[in-house]
């Protein structure tokens, strides 16, 4: 490696401050790596058997074929060509139309000890040529070399060996392609037989762990030289699409949050949480013991969900998605229209089908596949049975963080388990949540009723009331529970209440207008007395009036008497009259 | 070995251009031939420099190799055929 600067890869480093990514095409692996294999280095990629090395390979030649229009050469030592192409066709891999089209060329190479003997001097002329011959067929711009290793098997002379991979992987630098070399783990070693020796630009080694009878595939970057990597073991999964690497945890928290509300698809529900529903792109957890209605909760949104014409996926991962749909018929919830309108989309898997971490990278797949707008997971307590809490919070922490990224409303909903065994999932959760719904069962009277909690919503105004739960022919409703004497009621007991007060309320209205009747009497006897009273009280005014008069009248005519009295007296001299004066 | 006069032997000898190895190995060939299958060889030399698509066919690896063509089954030997034992009992000219 050190004697490979060649003057051409020196230039291109120089020219070039940043090492150069090939893209893989692999679905999340070009995050992990930051863009890609370094362009025109070969990368190692390690793993036991089995652990999906060829699978890689191959998927970095194919996309490279497909997506980026950058051929590639398959040289495989262990694989016939036709045996390969029939292994990856269940990919959906069509290497025989991509030879057919000269997008790729594949060269099996054979090698038998039983076959060959070595006397003297040789070298691996044969082997370069024929790669170059294939580089040339083609074009090729990616490389790979499945399992090299396996010419340790059939060469005896491991020096010569040696040495020509050296100069086999200077001579790929030199060629410039990106080349993927796969390698088998060897004990204590990367690879059985040293090949990181030769190859340190990067290597990237698969695992494949089974822990508690459930299998997980995973992968870390060891090695990359002049990069930055995710550093994590990161799990991936083979399917029908090929590999999807998921770096669950190099995502990032910088996308906005709506103030856009969700309704809840039941109407007395959105009323407890002022009025509106959920925030969009919450996440929302329905907890409740065995049989509280749940699902019926998850279905009723779904409904909802999809009469507003967005897209929801429900991952059902307790019941097949046919007994869903026919048991909320019975809760008059249509589900069937929305599947085939294409609006709902059902994935059912039963949680010990493999790892939590598979699960993730499953959901996320699925997620982005069908790009919905809300989506639904019935139950996450199972997760349990297949990892421990803290895997199965740390597991959903990386969910939520995702579909909060992508503006995703999920719903959870978990089994809470009797209040002897305190409940783990809720405890786990509920910190992860905005809204947390939960459903109790409140036996009393010797029947047992639903009572539904809104025990938490963020950044909301939302009830702090109890509200009875009921699942009737109509669906799912709310209502407010009588706080009576003996406590809450619930059911048959609210009802008796009710008819109870509704007896209550008709005596009384009958009470009522009766003394109103008795008051409207007593008032009409009343006026008339006032009336009386009043015609009294203008006869005695006039009686005084006219006594006033008479008094006034008699006042006047005694001071004109008066006055013609003195005047008579005096003599008509009033002008000295003491009294007068003084005045 | 008894049936050996009846054989007619086809060797192919694929090279790498004209190098030490190829020439070494070449002579070495020609002289064991000479030795112990006059007049029933024939030898083809195949220089993969000037026709790499032939390497896949005989599915060569190393250079210099020497392919037994005929008599079946098709024998490798690879190297400079410096050990004359050793070549001609892995062209089964003389039993091992």
């Amino acid at each position: 490696m050190k004697t490979s600067s060649n003057t051409k890869q020196k230039k291109n480093d120089k020219a070039l401050s940043t090492l150069q990514k090939t893209p893989t095409g692999i679905s999340g692996l070009d995050e992990v790596t930051g863009g890609g294999l370094p362009k025109g280095r070969p990368t190692l990629v390690c793993g036991e058997a089995g652990s999906g090395k060829t699978m890689m390979a191959i998927e970095f030649i194919v996309r490279g074929a497909m997506q980026f229009n950058e051929p590639g050469v398959i040289m495989t030592f262990e694989e016939r060509a036709d045996e390969l192409a029939v292994n990856v066709a269940s990919l959906g891999f069509d290497l025989e139309k991509l030879q057919a089209d000269k997008k790729i060329k594949m060269d099996y190479v054979h090698i038998s000890r039983s076959e060959i003997r070595e006397t003297g001097e040789y070298d691996l002329d044969g082997l370069f040529i024929r790669l170059e011959y294939a580089i040339n067929t083609v074009k090729a711009k990616r490389v790979v070399l499945d399992t090299i290793e396996n010419l340790f098997g059939g060469l005896k002379d491991k020096g010569i060996l040696r040495a020509e991979l050296r100069r086999l992987f200077t001579w790929l630098k030199d060629k410039g392609v990106t080349a993927v070399i796969t390698g088998e783990r060897g004990e204590g070693k990367l690879t059985r037989f040293g090949l990181e020796e030769y190859v340190s630009d990067c290597v990237i080694l698969l695992d494949h762990r089974v822990i508690n009878q459930i299998s997980t595939r995973r992968m870390r970057i060891v090695k990359y030289r002049g990069s930055l990597h995710g550093t994590n073991e990161y799990p991936f999964l083979i399917d029908e699409d090929g590999i999807a690497v998921l770096p669950v945890t190099s995502l990032r928290l910088d996308k906005g949050v709506t103030s856009q509300r969700v309704s809840s698809g039941i109407p007395s529900v959105d009323e407890m949480l002022g009025g509106k529903g959920f925030y969009k792109g919450s996440s929302i957890l329905v907890s409740g013991s065995a049989g509280t209605g749940k699902t019926s909760i998850a279905a009723t949104f779904a409904d909802g969900i999809c009469r507003n014409k967005e897209r929801c996926l429900f991952f059902a991962f307790e019941e097949p998605p046919q007994q869903i749909v026919r048991n909320m018929h019975s809760i008059n919830v249509q589900l069937d229209k929305h599947i085939k309108s294409g609006l709902l989309r059902f994935c059912a898997a039963r949680p010990t089908l493999y790892g939590l971490e598979m699960h993730l990278v499953a959901v996320h797949k699925e997620i982005q596949r069908f790009k919905p707008s809300v989506v639904i997971i019935d139950p996450i307590t199972n997760f349990v049975s297949i990892g421990s809490l803290s895997e199965v919070k740390s597991m959903l922490i990386r969910l939520i963080d995702f579909l909060q990224n992508e503006q995703i409303t999920v719903m959870f909903t978990a089994l809470t388990l009797n209040d002897m065994v305190n409940d783990q999932t809720d405890e786990a959760v509920s910190s992860l949540v905005d809204t947390w719904l939960m459903i109790k069962d409140i036996e009393s009277n010797g029947e047992r009723n639903r009572g539904m909690y809104v025990i938490k919503s963020r950044g909301m105004k939302h009830s702090n009331q109890i509200r009875e739960f009921l699942i009737n022919d109509n669906g799912l409703s709310l209502v407010d529970v009588y706080v009576g004497p003996d406590g809450i009621l619930t059911g048959s007991a609210r009802e008796a209440q009710m008819i109870q007060e509704e007896t209550g309320a008709a005596i009384h209205n009958y009470a009522l207008s009766r003394k109103d009747r008795e008051i409207m009497r007593k008032r009409k006897v009343l006026e008339s007395k006032i009336e009386s009273l009043n015609s009294e009280f203008e006869s005695v005014e006039e009686e005084l009036n006219k006594v006033y008069e008479e008094e006034e009248l008699r006042k006047q005519i005694l001071s004109k008497n008066r006055e013609t009295m003195q005047s008579i007296r005096r003599g008509g001299d009033s002008n000295n009259d003491p009294i007068n004066r003084k005045k | 070995m008894t049936t050996q006069n009846d054989k007619k032997w086809e060797l192919r000898l694929y090279i790498a251009g004209h190098t030490e190895k190829s020439v070494t190995a070449l002579n070495n060939l020609r002289r064991y031939c000479e030795e112990h299958l006059k007049g029933q060889y024939k030898i083809e030399v195949i220089d993969l420099l000037r026709k790499p698509q032939l390497a896949e066919g005989d599915q060569i690896l190393a250079t210099p190799t020497l392919v037994r063509k005929v008599p079946e089954p098709i024998r490798k030997i690879i190297g400079d055929l410096s050990n004359e034992e050793k070549v001609l009992v892995g062209l089964n000219i003389i039993p091992a």
